[in-house]
C-alpha cells in the first residue's frame, strides 16, 4: 500500500515539474519564469526525498538540504538582479 | 504497529502529491501575476513538508529509528519561502507598476519598492512604460 502511494506521489510531481517547464518556457515575464524555477527547486526535493524513502536511506537529506539553500540563495540573486541591476555591490 | 505506520506514511505521501500537484497547476492556470506568486509559494511548501514528516516517520516506523534532518529541511523551507514570494513580488511591482498605479500605504514613507529604484544605478533596466500592472 505505501509502494503504491509512493509512486503515485512520484508521480504527482513528476507531472508538477513538467509543469513547471512548461510555464518556464511559456511564461510571458521574468518574475514568472523566476518563480517557477524556484517552485521547480522545492519540486525536486521532494522527489529526492521520495527517493530516499524508496531506497529506505537517509543519505538523500543532505543533498536535498545544500538543493534547498542553493535554492533560495540563486532566487534571491534573480530577484536582486530585476531590482538592482547587479547581485554584489 | 506496522499497517498503523504504513496507514499513516500513505496517507501524507497522497496529501503531499495532491499538494504539490496543486500547486504547480496554480502557477499554469492563474491568470495575474500576484495570485500566480500565491499558489506555489503555499501549496507546494505545504506538499513537501507533508513528504518530510512522512519521510520520518518512515525512518521511525521501518528503518533505523527517527531522524531529524527533515525537520531541518521544513524549518529551512518555511523560513525562506515567505522571504523568496516577498522577493518577487517586490521585483513585480519594481519591474510591471509605476508609482501612481498603486494606493497609499498609509504612512509616511511611500512603497519602498520605488526608493530603492531611485537610488539605482544607472545601468539598471527600466520600468516599460507599455506594460502597465494589470
Amino acid at each position: 500500500m505505501m509502494t503504491i502511494a509512493l509512486y503515485i506521489a512520484f508521480l504527482c510531481y513528476g507531472v508538477a515539474m513538467l509543469m513547471n517547464i512548461w510555464v518556464v518556457a511559456r511564461a510571458e515575464g521574468v518574475g514568472d519564469r523566476v518563480l517557477a524555477l524556484d517552485t521547480m527547486v522545492i519540486n525536486a526535493i521532494a522527489l529526492m526525498i521520495l527517493y530516499g524513502i524508496l531506497h529506505a536511506t537517509p543519505v538523500y537529506f543532505e543533498v536535498s538540504m545544500l538543493f534547498a539553500m542553493v535554492g533560495f540563495i540563486s532566487t534571491v540573486a534573480y530577484c536582486r538582479f530585476m531590482l538592482r541591476g547587479n547581485i554584489i555591490e | 504497529m506496522s499497517i498503523f505506520g504504513e496507514i499513516i506514511v500513505s496517507v501524507l505521501l497522497l496529501a503531499a502529491g495532491f499538494f504539490g500537484l496543486v500547486g504547480s497547476f496554480g502557477l499554469v492556470k492563474l491568470d495575474q501575476p500576484m495570485t500566480r506568486l500565491h499558489a506555489p509559494t503555499k501549496a507546494t511548501t505545504l506538499g513537501v513538508g507533508s513528504v518530510l514528516i512522512a519521510s520520518m516517520l518512515y525512518f521511525l516506523f521501518f528503518a533505523e529509528g527517527i531522524t531529524f534532518h527533515e525537520l531541518m529541511i521544513t524549518l529551512f523551507l518555511f523560513l525562506t519561502a515567505p522571504v523568496v514570494a516577498h522577493f518577487i513580488a517586490k521585483a513585480h511591482l519594481h519591474r510591471n507598476w509605476k508609482p501612481g498605479d498603486l494606493p497609499a500605504p498609509g504612512g509616511a514613507k511611500s512603497w519602498s519598492v520605488y526608493d530603492q529604484a531611485d537610488e539605482a544605478p544607472a545601468d539598471n533596466p527600466a520600468r516599460d512604460p507599455a506594460r502597465p500592472g494589470e
